[in-house]
């Protein structure tokens, strides 16, 4: 195995010394589901799902949409036209390691051009015509019963064969 | 995002998730996942570089058509920099994660502390 951070043990150390009293009680399953690729990856149309923290600009550089941080417990699903333009684009995130990156590239965490390159080059059948995203959200049960039953809708919708996901 | 991930495969839908946090991936026991041990905000690849964005893309799709068993991680095995530190320094009180504002805006949104 390579070596890695130990993100569950860090996170614990650091909130607890900056004061918080209870342990963010991470994913913790014994048992998943696999669902085989039904065709080949080249046939494929390929969805794109992300914790991205982004908000769109118009033509003048001004946010059309509210930043937020964190998930509520309301529906929190949103689409993004695959052709917006990534310069369009600014990313909120506070989810990254901000002294090593500044999330500039788009690239690098909401890699939707790349995948319209794919699909040009035929390593992929397609790409789906939007993407999603959702916010991070302490509470699992959310994410499983509201979130995620939605993404399944719109993933389903766009006739995706497989989606990929890309957590910041 | 790897809930996410284990509800669409219950139902039916294929997934494989890029991480940058190897441990919390493989805890919550994601179906498929490359890792790849860049700082937190990098899952696809470094800034700036195409062909390590696209090479993250690439290995990512492989796993779709090569994992046949549920909880796969692979270790794509692209180094940061020579330099560890980085992996030292996150969530540590010379480098807190979130800037003072974050936390403050973090707090307000969630009311937990």
């Amino acid at each position: 195995m390579a070596e890695h951070v130990k993100y569950i043990d860090k996170t614990r150390a650091y909130y607890r010394s900056a004061g918080y009293t209870q342990d963010y009680g991470w994913a913790n399953n014994e048992t998943c589901a696999l669902t085989p690729l039904s065709k080949p990856l080249s046939q494929c149309r390929i969805g794109l799902v992300s914790t991205a923290s982004l908000v769109r600009l118009d033509a003048s550089g001004q946010a059309l949409d509210t930043s937020r941080l964190m998930g509520s417990s309301k529906l929190e699903v949103y689409s993004l036209a695959s052709n917006w333009p990534n310069a369009r684009l600014r990313s909120t995130s506070e989810d990254h390691d901000r002294f090593q990156t500044d999330m500039s590239d788009v690239g690098a965490y909401f890699p939707k051009d790349e995948f319209q390159s794919l699909a040009s080059d035929g390593v992929i059948g397609s790409f789906a015509d939007e993407c999603w995203r959702i916010l991070p959200n302490y509470s699992k049960r959310k994410v499983c019963n509201v979130d995620a039953p939605e993404v399944l809708r719109r993933v389903r919708a766009a006739h995706v064969d497989a989606v990929v996901l890309t957590p910041v | 995002m790897s809930l996410v991930a284990r509800v669409l495969e219950e139902q039916g839908v294929p997934t494989v998730v890029l991480s940058n946090a190897r441990d919390i991936t493989a805890q919550a026991l994601t179906p498929r996942a490359l890792f790849t041990n860049y700082p937190l905000g990098n899952p696809v690849g470094r800034p700036q570089d195409l062909a390590d964005q696209r090479a993250g893309l690439i290995a990512a799709l492989g796993l779709l058509e090569s994992a046949t068993e549920a909880g796969t991680i692979v270790d794509s095995g692209r180094v940061w920099s020579a330099s560890r530190d980085w992996m030292r320094l996150i969530f540590s009180q010379e480098q807190p994660f979130l800037s003072d504002a974050a936390e403050a805006q973090r707090l307000g949104e969630t009311g937990q502390r």
